[in-house]
């Protein structure tokens, strides 16, 4: 019989807020150290923590994207332990009344087959300092302007079976948060994290000791940490070892994990309730208002864009991959009525100059209106696909939109039915043999006649009509 | 319900507390008696009564998400034992 993989996976996803959970602090990235550590954030004696009202309803949005219960009722709990990048000998999170309870729901789609991932619940929580080890010879630096950032921890059930469930169930999350507005999902800064506790069993007996997988930054590590830690699994329980429950680090460079050699005794937190925090109360009220402003979610989104645009599952799913990129596609077709090429070129040109030069579409120098001008321009025949992929270089540097870069250039197509005939004629002249020996039967002839016109034209004219009128005069 | 001295050594170790043999045996001895309260209060039936979070009845107060806070690193490491760079020094956590 072969082993059954167990996955079940902790995201955290810091929420866009200004300031940290408990405290006025703010928290941008990449300030100088402590900085941004008040006394709250620094453990100091005294302090009293008071609630960010922003957490709120960006957790609730989670849990009504999922379809979770939301907690009516949640509470702080103290999570203890003991760590020098957390001053107050504990973590302010949620134990036994999460904001985001039971019974939410994420569909994945892994080789063409859809699964439905349960998430066991989502707490407030907040995050700790960094420890930096390797600056300073046999000390450690702490660096607390991260304290107190507001986090929302996802738990999932241990639903997936496979690297490739556990992936697809955290891009999926990764694209819900983004959409919801709540998280930036940028995996290098630390704004979403994945830890996979991955265990595998024979099917019919009790699930195996796990290990957690921490600290890893990018699906594809996620993946590959996940399966060579199956493989080390499987490699003990064979050679009749013991999997230790533990964690463990993913080395990429190695590609292996490796254990976090912590002590011996095992973590005992000793939850109970904050004593500094109240009871948060969430009213049907709140839910309703804020039910009224959630953003059409991707699923939705990617059927809405088959259905109305016609599109291919492929192309809907690739648009609807951000909310960014759905929004400009859709301000795109709004101004040229024209789905198909719109998303051709959204997909095609725009994300590859995107891609180029190392910018998200809410940086594109190319904004939707600018490209639909374009689009329009190759509509009525003013320029052919070719001009047009001049004309979106010119506009990706900044030279105007399409009819300045048109004008400008000189780049207007020639459209006039006389004016390609004269060309046309004038090329028949001077190729008579060529003539001859295509109505000989020597089809290929005909590229030879459309190149000889183009160039003549300067690469002017309109090609389906060279090709259709060269047609027509070669009968 | 009485605590082994080795309880109380591994509570003191995970709060990170330095406890010596003569404190630790002291140590055992009085938790060992609040324990004992617990105990009795174990005793109570609860069925049906819904855990309180806090004592008082009221609900959780909510503060704007603006900035409030100003950097003051400088007075707060004057009083750390160690600062460098910016950063808050502790003796080395992993090896």
């Amino acid at each position: 019989m072969t082993w059954e993989v167990v996955i079940g996976l902790e995201i955290h996803a810091q929420l866009t807020t200004k300031t940290k959970i408990f405290s006025g602090s703010p928290i941008a990235y990449g300030a100088e150290p402590n900085t941004q550590a008040n006394l709250l954030d620094l453990g100091m004696p005294g302090q009293l923590p008071v609630l960010n009202k922003a957490v709120i309803p960006k957790a609730i949005k989670f849990g009504l994207a999922i379809g979770a219960e939301i907690g009516r009722r949640s509470i702080f709990d103290r999570k203890n332990y003991f760590y020098p990048d957390l001053p107050k000998g504990y973590q302010t999170s949620q134990f036994s009344f999460p904001i985001v309870d039971k019974g939410g729901v994420v569909e994945i789609e892994v080789d063409g087959d859809t699964k439905k991932i349960g998430v066991t619940r989502a707490h407030l929580e907040e995050d700790a300092g960094k420890s930096l080890h390797d600056a300073f010879p046999g000390q450690t630096g702490i660096d607390l302007n991260r304290a107190g950032t507001p986090l929302l921890e996802i738990v999932s059930e241990p639903d997936m079976r496979s690297a490739k469930e556990a992936v697809a169930y955290a891009k999926k999350v990764h694209e819900l948060v983004q959409y919801l507005g709540i998280c930036d999902g940028n995996m290098q800064e630390g704004s979403f994290r994945v830890d996979s506790n991955v265990s595998i069993h024979k099917p019919g007996t009790p699930f195996g000791t796990r290990a957690e997988l921490k600290n890893i930054n990018s699906f594809k590590f996620i993946e590959q940490a996940i399966e060579i830690e199956i493989d080390r699994q499987i490699e003990i329980l064979e050679s009749g070892g013991k999997v230790v429950q533990e964690t463990r680090l993913y080395d990429a460079d190695k590609n292996e994990t490796r254990s976090m050699r912590e002590k011996e005794e095992a973590n005992d937190y000793r939850y109970f309730p904050c004593p500094d925090l109240l009871p948060v109360v969430v009213t049907q009220a709140d839910i309703d208002a804020i039910q009224a402003e959630m953003p059409e979610l991707p699923d939705a989104k990617r059927a809405r864009f088959v259905a109305e645009f016609e599109l291919s599952d492929y192309d809907a799913t690739l648009l609807a991959s951000s909310r960014a990129m759905a929004d400009y596609f859709e301000a795109v077709v709004a101004l040229t009525k024209q789905p198909k090429i719109s998303a051709n070129w959204v997909m095609g040109e725009l994300s590859k100059s995107l891609n180029q030069h190392d910018l998200t579409i809410s940086e594109s120098p190319v904004t939707a209106a600018q490209l639909a001008g374009l689009i329009n321009r190759i509509q009525d025949n003013t320029i052919s696909g070719k001009m047009a992929k001049q004309v979106f270089d010119a506009m990706w540097s900044g030279e105007g939109d399409a009819d300045t870069v048109i004008a400008e250039k000189g780049l207007k197509q020639i459209t006039d039915v006389g004016a390609i005939e004269a060309m046309i004629d004038q090329v028949l002249a001077d190729n008579a043999k060529q003539v001859e020996a295509y109505r000989n039967g020597q089809e290929k002839m005909f590229g030879f006649f459309v190149g000889q016109v183009m160039k003549a034209s300067k690469g002017q004219a309109n090609p389906a009509q060279v090709n259709q009128l060269l047609k027509q005069k070669l009968q | 319900m009485s605590l082994e001295k080795n309880q109380v050594d591994a509570i003191a170790q995970l709060a990170g507390l330095s406890v010596d043999a003569t404190e630790s045996e002291q140590l055992t001895e009085k938790l060992s008696n609040v324990l004992g309260i617990f105990q009795q209060m174990q005793a109570i039936d609860t069925d049906g009564i819904e855990p309180m979070a806090h004592p008082l009845d009221q609900v959780q107060r909510l503060r704007e998400d603006r900035v409030t806070e100003t950097n003051h690193r400088e007075a707060y490491q004057s009083i750390a034992p160690a600062a460098e760079n910016g950063l808050y020094l502790v003796p080395q956590v992993i090896d």
